[in-house]
Formats: structure tokens, C-alpha cells, sequence
């Protein structure tokens, strides 16, 4: 009975062969699929909310599309891929360079963000609270730039520690994760590029 | 075929000759409750044969499979895996039943909803508030609370049109015995209609929950033939009494105190908005939308404290002294 | 031959003794799933009973015409706490705790995929909960109510915007159920990981015990279906605390668009409640019927299919705020495509018990209770998917019957089942089977008497969410009825508290596998050790516990 009916050399063989998905690989997918419902919300608030503001300002008259940060953003994703690929042969050196590149891209579409939104909020007096542009715009383009700040926090610790001398290759996977999350995060904000600058727009 | 034992299981008063304090949805009045019912009744025989056939399957398993002393405990029973076949029957039944709900409820969906208003048709703008009804007849100029005169239709010819929208939070107009609910929502028009078909007193509720005096946010509608509704019609929209010099002094009290800052009295300097109109309150059959029925006792105690019978509503105690009270309640009385 | 064989032989979990601080510090700082488990599914029970109390206070207000038990704004309160705090704190908890529990132990791994994800999940649900109910303390302090919640469990704008809901208690509901929703995606994501990535050799998805699966269903629809109440309720926030006008209608925001956000939560969210029944029945039923799950493979397909439709479903909840002929038709027909997978599961766990030997165990009666009651709760979800006549309906006490026979009927009694079944795997002591009779039959009783007359009420026009109301309507006998009903319950589960508490203490110890069942959780010793299986198991069908103690007919030889 204490005796099941496998046969060793079967059992062994399953086990030997077994292979599951990578539990990070997985938890990072769904952690994305939960924030992708979450964005899709608020860009569908956008959408609905186009056009019904009862009082202005309007989006065309005080939006100005932010070329220079859109370009930054998404090349933050090709210069973590290349971090990536240097970390992957070992070169460190190389590594550091594109990570920091990708740093300050990201931070560069931050603090672009941040002067629009001052332009937005002392010269064109468009506040969250001012009509329901202002509600949509500020939540949805908010939304996006604190998961930028979030990014930026977690690359910055991954550089101050590779700065410090911590043996970051071992840590390959997490390197991983952390630029498909950056990727995700630039995704989104193609979305929003549409929908606020481009969708937005006209009218 | 269900009606009769619906109704002995569903045992309402009996209603006194004026008032249908009825609001049992199966004893219909009007066109779009009769189709619900109707509806209804299908849904309620289908669903009834599935509840039996498949209740009486589950008794029958859990009877004859019971382990009975005496079973051989170390034998196990025929393991079954399952059957495609009896698998596919219980898949397929079921998706032919769900296509005949389907085909019910749309055709009685586009029936209530798609319906074109008569060219006769009253039309009504009911309007929601945190906790009573404002009644506007806009082609008649005429603006009223809590209480919907409408003419009956046995003819079916003049059903009253209702356009729905609200003041404040959402609120929902349901008289069962008319139809079913429709919203009330800021910022936004509802549609719905109603065609009683015997005069008398339908009564409602207040079916979407808009804060604290929900309970209390009751709605009549009164159906009454075509000539009485003109009559009343007309008596409404005279302005107030104000001939009556017995009751000036009254008159003045009153418009000296804040009361005229939320109501409305037509031809008089109240001109509030806040709260329902009073040009012709004693017209009215209960106050504070339900809550009291309209009679000097309880229009005093209103008036005294309507935090007392409807605690919470947005009338506060306007702590008013006896001979104030005294002179208010008289000049009230005047408004018929 | 015997190292990569079922460990049928473990030590016992590890013993000596614990002073009480230790012991206290074991339990708050573990990180073991087991324990987790454990601590959801006790926090679930305590906010059970805290909000059981409220509905019985509503029920003794509303047993009587003109009632004066409470005023207004506190039965407004009351029924809010009780339908968010049954909602996000018992049902929410319940799903975490069985799955936490149990997946790893039938998918014979050593813990869950993220152990601290796990243990943050837990406590940040409890720090939402916790932050829910302060609202009764703090605001307006201790004296009367406090500034609880009085919007309703679903607080539908505009009522929760400033203007309307002064003071802080839509805040308190806001942040407690978003707070309390992280922890759930968290341990969502948590199970997910962990049935794909931890499964035991041998053990493919289509081995998968059934519980595992609906489990993993479940979880997908939390992940999915969690972000759009969080957006609405980040979006109510901003409203509320930046004068936002998402929801604020003087502004030109729309009421409509936070229903339709909630119920696109909503709707699938009473799906995530039940699902843990589900699986619960899903391994009872076979155990005491010694027969397999019939038509496993229709039946997985049916947790996914629901797990699908009823994203599609949501504004069932909305069939009165007059949305065109076309969504109404709509969505009453993708409600009812609900009914056939649900059917399905029904006639397959009928069809498991048909044939079988029905060992009526409590755990079985509870299944049993569960079949006719969750048959009925679903055929009056039909009712009301039919659009016509959920506009008389709708908002009523029909809809109150429904919910309840959904979720007390079905899942209330799906987790009895489960507590009854597992207890002795979880704790080491069985669980008394007299007292436990007692408890199914006298529970059984009470709600069917507290929820069958309220499907009459509502029918006769009794709106929900009114906090009195006057004779003469015809509702006196159905409420009078309905709040005997309550008096049962409440017996009901003290023979089930006094029942735990005794069998914890003295009752009979457990051997690891009573009920002679077939997954791999009872091939460990009871409770397991920490780290679940000394040697991993090998899995060659779904049921193999069966393989091992029937090697002339092992389920494998049939796949
Ligand atoms: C566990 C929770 C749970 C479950 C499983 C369900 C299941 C269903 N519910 Fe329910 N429901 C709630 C919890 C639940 N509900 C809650 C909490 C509310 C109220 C929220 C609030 O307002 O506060 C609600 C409200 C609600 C409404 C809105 C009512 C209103 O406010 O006006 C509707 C309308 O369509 C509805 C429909 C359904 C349907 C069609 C199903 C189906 O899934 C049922 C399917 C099952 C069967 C049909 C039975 C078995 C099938 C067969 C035997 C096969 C043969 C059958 C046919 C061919 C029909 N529900
Ligand atoms: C899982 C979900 C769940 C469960 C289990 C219940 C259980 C119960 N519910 Fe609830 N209910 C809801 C979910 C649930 N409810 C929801 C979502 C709403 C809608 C809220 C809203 O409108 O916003 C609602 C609303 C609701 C209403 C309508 C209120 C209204 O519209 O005005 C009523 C009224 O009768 C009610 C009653 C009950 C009763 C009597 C029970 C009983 O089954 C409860 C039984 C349990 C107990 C009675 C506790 C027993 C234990 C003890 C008493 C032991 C004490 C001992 C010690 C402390 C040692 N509920
Ligand atoms: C702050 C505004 C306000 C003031 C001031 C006020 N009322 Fe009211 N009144 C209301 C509101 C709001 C209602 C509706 C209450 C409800 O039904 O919930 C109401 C209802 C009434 C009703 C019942 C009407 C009906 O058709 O049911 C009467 C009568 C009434 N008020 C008289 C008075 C008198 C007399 C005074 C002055 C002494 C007064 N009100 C002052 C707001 C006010
Ligand atoms: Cu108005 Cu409820
Ligand atoms: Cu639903």
C-alpha cells in the first residue's frame, strides 16, 4: 500500500523531464495584464469624456504635442535593451553606459511632462477640477507618469547598487522583468500619445 | 394559467374604492406592465418545469444512491468518467431554451421601449429630489410634487408620456401596477410611459436608493376620466387664493417667514425652488412625499417638525412659536 | 524504488513548546501558505458573524411594519457595511484563504509561488478591512455611528460626491475596498504563478485536480476584473479630495459611467465568489460518492466559459437607467448564455452522485443544500436577466432573495462543505458530526424561511434599501417570516463555532487521510509540516491517490 504503482525508471524520467514556465516570468505577465485593464480604463474615461467639457480651456487650445519626450521615452526602451544585451555577455562598462542613457531619457520625459503641466496649470489655468478635460487629462497622463516615477525608482536602485560594486549579473532575471516592465510602460504611452495628442486633438 | 395560484399565494389587501395600495406586479394596469406580466409568466412556467425536472433528479440521485447498511463498503461503485452523449443533451436543451428566453425578451423590450407616443398623449417631466418629486406639465405651464394626475386611457389612446431626469443622486419611478422602472439621473433624460386603464390611486416607490429618506419617497399616480383631469387641471393652474381677507394676516406671517425661500406659492412672493411647490397643497393627499397622510393634525406636525416623521429629509424644523404655527397651518389650509 | 514514491511516510509537524509571544510572532510574521490560509479563512469568519449581527439587526427592524429598532441613517449604514463587508471581507478572504490553503498542497508543491507577495496580501486586506470599520470610530467618534458608509455596497455616483456624501465615510469606503482589492490581486497573481510554475512532476493541467482549476479561473478573473472598481474608485478619490468631476453631474460627468465601471467589476465579481463553491463541491461530491467528477473535461471548459461570458454581462445590473432596446436585448441574452455552462455544472455534479454510494457526511449535505438552492438562486437569475421583467424587479426584494440564495444558499453553504471536509486535514482534530447536523439542518432551515418569502415581498413591490414601511402593502407575513428565519441561522452557526471550538481542543485527532480520499493534500500528514511533502510526488493521473490504493485499476490506464 506505502507502494504506488510507478516504476522507477518511469518516475524518474518524468521528473527529470519536467519543466514548468518561470514563476517570475508569469507573475510579471499578469502583474502587466492587471495594469493594462487599469490604464484601459482610464483611457476609455478620456474617450467618453472628449468633447463634453462645458467650459474651457479646450484641448486644442493648450495642448502642444510633446515630440522631443515621446521620441526620449520610446528610445529609453531601445537603450534598456541594449543594457540588457551587454549584461547578458558580461559587459559591465557597457551595461552601466545604456542603463544611465536610459535613466535620463526616462527622466527627461519626466521633467517634460512636468513643465507641461506647469504651462497647463499657471498660464492656461486648467486644473483637474477646472472641466472634464482636465479630470481625464491630468488622471490618465498622471497614471502614466507615476508608473514612469515607479520605473525610474526601481532603475536607479539597479544602478546605485552595479555603481556599488553588487554583482548585478548574477541578478539577470530581475533585470529581465524590470525592462519588460519599462517596455509595458513605454507601450502605454504610445496609447496615450494617441488618444490624448492625437485622438484628443482636432476640434 | 398561473394567476390564479400566484395571486391566493400572493394575497394583498383588499384596496378601499379610491386608493390601489396594491403593488403586486402581477395585477397589472397599463399596457407596459400587462407585457412585463405577460413576459413574465413565460419566464416563470419555464423556469418552474426546469426547477421540478431538475430538483426531482437531484431527490431521486440522493435517495436511491444512498449507502444503505449493508452495502459492501470495500467495493467501490463503477467509476464513470462521463457520457459525450448525455453531456451533449444537457448542453444542447438548454441552449434551445435560453434561444426562446431570448426571443421573449426581446420582443417585449422593443414592445415597452420602442412604442411611439400616441398624437393625444400627456407629457410629464418628473423630476427627482432628495426625497420627494417634482410634477411639471410643460405644455400646460403647470409645476406640481409628489402626486401625478393623469387621464385614463381605456381607449388606449391617451397614455401619458414621462420624461425622467433628477436634481440631485438617482432616483427610479416605479408604480408597479403601471410599469416597470425607469431612472431618474442627473444630467441625462429618461423616457417611459404609462396607460392606466381603470381611475384610481397607483402608488410607488422610490426604487433607486438616494440617501437617507429613500423609504419615504412614495409617488401617486391618479388616473381619473379626461373631464376630471381637465377640471383639475384647470383648478391647478390658477395662481393661489389669495381673495381670502380673513387670512391676510396669515399670509403675511408666512411671507415673512424663511418658508418662501424654498416653496413656491403662485402668486404670492414665495418663489423658492428648493422644495415642492404649495399653490394648491391641500389638492394633495399626503405630505412630505408619502410619509403623512394630508390632514390639519399631521399638516401641523409637518410644519413643526418634519424631522419628527420623515427624520433626515431636507425641511429642517423651522422651530416656529404657537401663534406662528397657528397663523402658517391656517393659510395653508387656504391653498386648495 | 520507495525515495521517488508517494511519501506516504512524514514526520509530524514539528513539535514543543511556544510561549505565547512566540507564538504570536509565528503567526504574524510567516510567510508559510498554510498559515496564511488559515488566517484568512478566520478573518473571513469573524467579519461573517460581525456582519451577520448587522443583517440581523436590519431583519429585526424590518420585521415589523413602522419599525423603531434604528433611525434611518443607521439601517443605511447597516446595510452597507454588511453587503461591503460580506462582499470584500468574507467572500474576498474565503477565495484567498481556501486557495492559499489548498492549491499548493494538491498540486503537491512546497508553497506558493511568491511566499511574501502572499503574506503582503494578507495583511494589506486586513489593514483594508480594518480601515473600513474604523469608519465607525472614527469621523464622528465613538458615540452613535460614527461616519460609516451609507451609500450602499455598490455607491453609486452621484450620491458619493462631495455634495451629497459630506464628511469622510464614502472615503473610508473608497480606501478601505481599494486597499483590501490590492491584496487580492496580489494573491490572485500569487495562485496563478503557483499553478503554472509549481506543479508537482506528472502533474499537467489536464491532471490538475479540479479545485486547482477553478481556482486558477477564479484567479484570472480577479486580475482582470479587480482594476476597473480600483480605476472607479481612484477616480471617486480624485473626485472627492482634487474636486475632480469624473462623476460629478453639475460639471458634466456622468452617473451612468461609474455603474457601468462598477458592474464591469460587479458582475463578474459575484462569479469570483461563488467559484470557490465550485471547486469546493467539485472534490466533496466525488469523495463521498466514490465515483470521479462526471465530464471533467466538460466541466473545466464550463468554469472557463463562465469565466469568459460573464465579462460580457454587466449591465444586467443596469437594465432600468434606460439604455437603448438594443443593449438591453443585448445583455439579457449574453445573461442568460450564463445559464447553460452553470447547467452543466449542475447535471455533472448530479450526474458524479448518480450511480455513486452517498456517504451523507455534513460536507455532503451542504452539497447537497447547495445543488437545490444554487438551482433555484440561478433560475431566478434568469428571471431577472429577462429585461422586461427585471424592470419590476430590479431594486426590489426579489433581487435581495436572489443574491442571497446566490451567495448564502450557494456559497455560504459550498464553504461549510469545505470547512467540514478539510478541517481535519487543516487543524489534526475531526470535526463532530453530530453537532455538525445539527448545524446543516437548523442553517438549512433558517435561511430557506429567512429567503424564500422575500422573492413574495419583492414580487408585491417591496423596494430594497428601505429602512421601514407602512402596513398594509401586504409584506408584514414575508418580512415577519423572513426575520424567524434569522433566529435559526444564528442558532446554526453557534453550533458551528461551538463545534469548531470543542473539536480544536479535544476533539478526535485526524489521520491524514479520513474521508480515504484520492488528491494529493492526504498524502501528507494532518496538518502538514511546513514544507508540505518531504519528497515531491509523482502524478500520473488526476486522482492519484486513487492510482495508489487501487493498482489493479489505476485512473492512469484511462487517459
Ligand atoms: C454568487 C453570486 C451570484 C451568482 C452565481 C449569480 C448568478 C446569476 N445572476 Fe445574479 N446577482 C448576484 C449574485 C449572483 N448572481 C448579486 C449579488 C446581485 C445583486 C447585486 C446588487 O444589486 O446588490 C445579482 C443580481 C442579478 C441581476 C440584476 C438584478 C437587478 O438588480 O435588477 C441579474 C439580472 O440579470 C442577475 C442574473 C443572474 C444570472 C442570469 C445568473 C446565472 O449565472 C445563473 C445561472 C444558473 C442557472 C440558470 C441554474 C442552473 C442551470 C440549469 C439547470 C440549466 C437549465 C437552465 C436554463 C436553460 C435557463 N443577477
Ligand atoms: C456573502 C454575502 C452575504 C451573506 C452571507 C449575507 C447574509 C445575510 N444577509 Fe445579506 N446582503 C449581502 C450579502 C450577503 N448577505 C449584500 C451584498 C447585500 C446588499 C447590500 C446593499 O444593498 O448595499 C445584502 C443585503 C441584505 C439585506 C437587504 C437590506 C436592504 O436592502 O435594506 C438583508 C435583509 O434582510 C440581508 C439579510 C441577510 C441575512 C439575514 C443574512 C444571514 O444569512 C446572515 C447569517 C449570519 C449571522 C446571523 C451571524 C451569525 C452568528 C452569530 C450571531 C453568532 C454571534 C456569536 C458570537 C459573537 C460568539 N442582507
Ligand atoms: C431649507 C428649505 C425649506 C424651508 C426653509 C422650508 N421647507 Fe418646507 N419643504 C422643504 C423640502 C425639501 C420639502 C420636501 C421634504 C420631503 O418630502 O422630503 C418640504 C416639504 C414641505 C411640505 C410638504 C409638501 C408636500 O407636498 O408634501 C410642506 C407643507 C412644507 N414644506 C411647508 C413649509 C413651511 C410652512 C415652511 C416654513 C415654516 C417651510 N416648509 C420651510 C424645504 C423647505
Ligand atoms: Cu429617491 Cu430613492
Ligand atoms: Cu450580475
Amino acid at each position: 500500500m506505502a507502494h504506488g504503482h510507478l516504476v522507477a525508471e518511469d518516475a524518474l524520467t518524468m521528473e527529470r523531464q519536467w519543466k514548468l514556465p518561470d514563476r517570475g516570468t508569469v507573475g510579471i505577465v499578469f502583474l502587466i495584464v492587471t495594469e493594462s485593464v487599469l490604464f484601459s480604463m482610464f483611457v476609455i474615461a478620456y474617450l467618453i469624456y472628449l468633447n463634453k467639457s462645458l467650459v474651457g480651456p479646450y484641448p486644442k487650445d493648450v495642448l502642444e504635442l510633446p515630440i522631443l519626450a515621446s521620441i526620449c521615452l520610446l528610445s529609453s526602451s531601445g537603450a534598456i535593451v541594449f543594457a540588457e544585451h551587454a549584461l547578458k555577455h558580461n559587459r559591465l562598462g557597457s551595461f552601466k553606459l545604456w542603463w544611465a542613457v536610459t535613466i535620463l531619457l526616462g527622466a527627461y520625459f519626466l521633467w517634460a511632462t512636468a513643465v507641461e503641466w506647469r504651462k497647463l496649470i499657471f498660464e492656461d489655468h486648467l486644473t483637474i477640477a477646472t472641466n472634464l478635460f482636465g479630470t481625464t487629462f491630468y488622471s490618465l497622463v498622471g497614471l502614466h507618469a507615476s508608473h514612469v516615477i515607479v520605473g525610474l525608482i526601481f532603475l536607479t536602485i539597479v544602478f546605485v547598487l552595479t555603481l556599488l560594486g553588487f554583482p548585478i549579473q548574477t541578478q539577470l532575471r530581475r533585470v529581465l522583468f524590470l525592462s519588460w516592465y519599462w517596455h509595458f510602460v513605454d507601450a502605454v504611452w504610445v496609447i496615450v500619445f494617441t488618444v490624448v495628442y492625437i485622438i484628443g486633438l482636432p476640434r | 394559467m398561473f394567476e390564479p395560484a400566484l395571486s391566493v399565494l400572493l394575497q394583498t389587501q383588499v384596496p378601499n374604492v379610491h386608493e390601489f395600495r396594491i403593488t403586486n406586479i402581477f395585477k397589472p394596469l397599463a399596457s407596459p406592465a400587462a407585457a412585463e406580466r405577460t413576459a413574465a409568466y413565460l419566464v416563470l412556467a419555464i423556469t418552474a418545469v426546469i426547477f421540478v425536472v431538475v430538483a426531482g433528479l437531484i431527490c431521486y440521485t440522493i435517495v436511491r444512491f444512498r449507502r444503505r447498511p449493508g452495502d459492501n463498503e470495500l467495493q467501490e461503485p463503477p467509476q464513470v468518467y462521463g457520457s459525450n452523449q448525455i453531456e451533449a443533451a444537457w448542453t444542447v436543451i438548454p441552449i434551445l431554451i435560453v434561444f426562446v428566453l431570448i426571443g421573449v425578451s426581446a420582443r417585449v423590450i422593443a414592445a415597452i421601449q420602442n412604442a411611439s407616443p400616441p398624437p393625444q398623449s400627456v407629457k410629464i417631466l418628473l423630476v427627482g429630489h432628495q426625497w420627494w418629486w417634482e410634477v411639471r406639465y410643460p405644455d400646460y405651464g403647470l409645476v406640481t410634487a409628489n402626486e401625478i394626475h393623469v387621464p385614463v386611457s381605456s381607449d388606449g389612446k391617451h397614455a401619458t408620456y414621462l420624461q425622467l431626469t433628477s436634481a440631485d443622486v438617482i432616483h427610479s419611478f416605479w408604480v408597479p401596477q403601471l410599469a416597470g422602472k425607469t431612472d431618474l439621473i442627473p444630467n441625462r433624460i429618461n423616457y417611459t410611459w404609462i396607460d392606466p386603464r381603470q381611475p384610481g390611486v397607483y402608488v410607488g416607490n422610490c426604487a433607486e436608493y438616494c440617501g437617507t429618506q429613500h423609504a419615504n419617497m412614495l409617488l401617486r399616480v391618479i388616473a381619473e376620466s379626461s373631464e376630471e383631469f381637465n377640471a383639475w387641471m384647470s383648478a391647478q393652474r390658477k395662481p393661489a387664493n389669495n381673495s381670502d381677507t380673513q387670512l391676510s394676516a396669515a399670509q403675511t406671517v408666512f411671507g415673512s417667514l424663511s418658508c418662501v425661500n424654498c416653496h413656491m406659492i403662485r402668486g404670492t412672493s414665495a418663489i423658492g425652488a428648493f422644495g415642492p411647490d404649495l399653490t394648491h397643497l391641500m389638492s394633495r393627499q399626503t405630505l412630505g412625499a408619502g410619509v403623512l397622510v394630508n390632514n390639519t393634525e399631521n399638516l401641523r406636525a409637518w410644519v413643526n417638525d418634519p424631522q419628527i416623521p420623515k427624520p433626515g429629509c431636507l425641511m429642517p424644523s423651522m422651530k416656529l412659536t404657537g401663534p406662528e404655527l397657528n397663523q402658517v397651518i391656517s393659510y395653508l389650509q387656504s391653498l386648495k | 524504488m520507495a525515495a521517488i514514491d508517494y511519501p506516504l511516510q512524514r514526520p509530524k509537524a514539528e513539535p514543543g513548546e511556544f510561549s505565547f509571544s512566540e507564538t504570536l510572532y509565528k503567526w504574524v510574521a510567516t510567510v508559510d501558505h498554510k498559515r496564511l490560509g488559515l488566517m484568512y479563512v478566520a478573518s473571513a469568519l469573524i467579519f461573517l458573524i460581525v456582519a451577520g449581527i448587522m443583517a440581523t439587526v436590519m431583519r429585526v427592524q424590518l420585521m415589523f411594519p413602522n419599525g423603531h429598532v434604528v433611525g434611518p441613517d443607521t439601517f443605511n449604514r447597516l446595510f452597507t457595511m454588511h453587503g461591503t463587508s460580506m462582499v470584500f471581507l468574507v467572500g474576498m478572504p474565503m477565495v484567498a484563504g481556501f486557495a492559499n490553503y489548498l492549491v499548493p498542497l494538491m498540486i503537491g508543491a512546497r508553497d506558493m509561488a511568491f511566499p511574501r507577495l502572499n503574506s503582503f496580501g494578507f495583511w494589506i486586506f486586513l489593514l483594508g478591512g480594518l480601515l473600513l470599520y474604523y469608519s465607525y470610530l472614527g469621523g464622528g467618534g465613538l458615540s452613535g455611528d460614527g461616519s460609516a458608509p451609507d451609500v450602499g455596497w455598490f455607491a453609486y455616483a452621484p450620491l458619493t460626491e462631495r455634495g451629497f456624501s459630506r464628511g469622510h465615510s464614502s472615503d473610508y469606503w473608497a480606501l478601505g475596498v481599494l486597499v483590501s482589492g490590492f491584496g487580492s490581486i496580489a494573491s490572485a497573481i500569487n495562485v496563478i504563478a503557483t499553478t503554472f510554475c509549481m506543479r508537482c512532476p506528472g502533474m499537467t493541467l489536464k491532471r490538475m485536480p479540479m479545485f486547482v482549476w477553478v481556482m486558477l479561473i477564479d484567479s484570472w478573473l480577479i486580475v482582470v476584473a479587480l482594476p476597473p472598481l480600483s480605476a472607479a474608485q481612484v477616480m471617486l478619490l480624485l473626485d472627492r479630495y482634487l474636486g475632480a468631476n469624473f462623476f460629478n453631474t453639475q460639471n458634466g460627468g456622468s452617473a451612468v459611467l461609474w455603474q457601468h465601471y462598477f458592474w464591469i467589476f460587479g458582475h463578474p465579481e459575484v462569479y469570483i465568489l461563488i467559484f470557490p463553491a465550485f471547486a469546493i463541491l467539485s472534490e466533496v461530491i466525488p469523495i463521498f460518492s466514490r465515483k470521479p467528477l462526471f465530464g471533467r473535461p466538460a466541466m473545466v471548459a464550463a468554469v472557463v466559459a463562465i469565466g469568459f461570458i460573464s465579462l460580457g454581462v454587466w449591465a444586467h445590473h443596469m437594465f432600468a437607467v434606460g439604455m437603448t432596446s438594443w443593449s438591453n436585448t443585448f445583455f439579457a441574452a449574453s445573461s442568460m448564455l450564463v445559464g447553460i455552462p452553470t447547467g452543466i455544472k449542475i447535471f455533472n455534479w448530479t450526474a458524479t452522485m448518480y450511480g455513486g454510494r452517498l456517504r451523507f457526511t455534513t460536507a455532503l449535505l451542504f452539497c447537497c443544500g447547495f445543488l437545490f438552492q444554487f438551482l433555484l438562486a440561478g433560475l431566478t437569475g434568469i428571471m431577472l436577466a429577462v429585461a422586461p421583467f427585471d424592470w419590476q424587479l430590479h431594486d426590489s426584494y426579489f433581487v435581495v432573495a436572489h443574491f442571497h440564495f446566490t451567495l448564502v444558499g450557494g456559497l455560504v453553504f459550498g464553504l461549510f462543505a469545505g470547512m467540514y471536509y478539510w478541517f481535519p486535514k487543516a487543524i489534526g482534530k475531526m470535526l463532530d458530526e453530530t453537532l455538525g447536523k445539527w448545524h446543516f439542518w437548523l442553517f438549512c432551515i433558517g435561511f430557506n424561511l429567512t429567503f424564500i418569502p422575500l422573492h413574495f415581498a419583492g414580487m408585491l413591490g417591496m423596494p430594497r434599501r428601505i429602512y421601514t414601511y407602512a402596513p398594509g402593502r401586504g409584506w408584514e407575513l414575508w418580512n415577519f417570516v423572513a426575520t424567524i428565519g434569522v433566529f435559526f441561522q444564528i442558532a446554526g452557526i453557534l453550533f458551528f463555532i461551538y463545534n469548531v471550538l470543542r473539536s480544536t481542543l479535544r476533539g478526535q485527532p485526524a489521520t491524514d487521510d479520513p474521508w480515504d480520499g484520492w488528491t494529493l493534500e492526504w498524502a501528507t500528514s494532518s496538518p502538514p509540516p511546513e514544507y508540505n511533502f518531504e519528497k515531491l510526488p509523482v502524478v500520473r493521473s488526476s486522482r492519484p491517490l486513487w492510482d495508489l490504493k487501487h493498482p489493479q485499476d489505476p485512473d492512469w490506464k484511462w487517459e
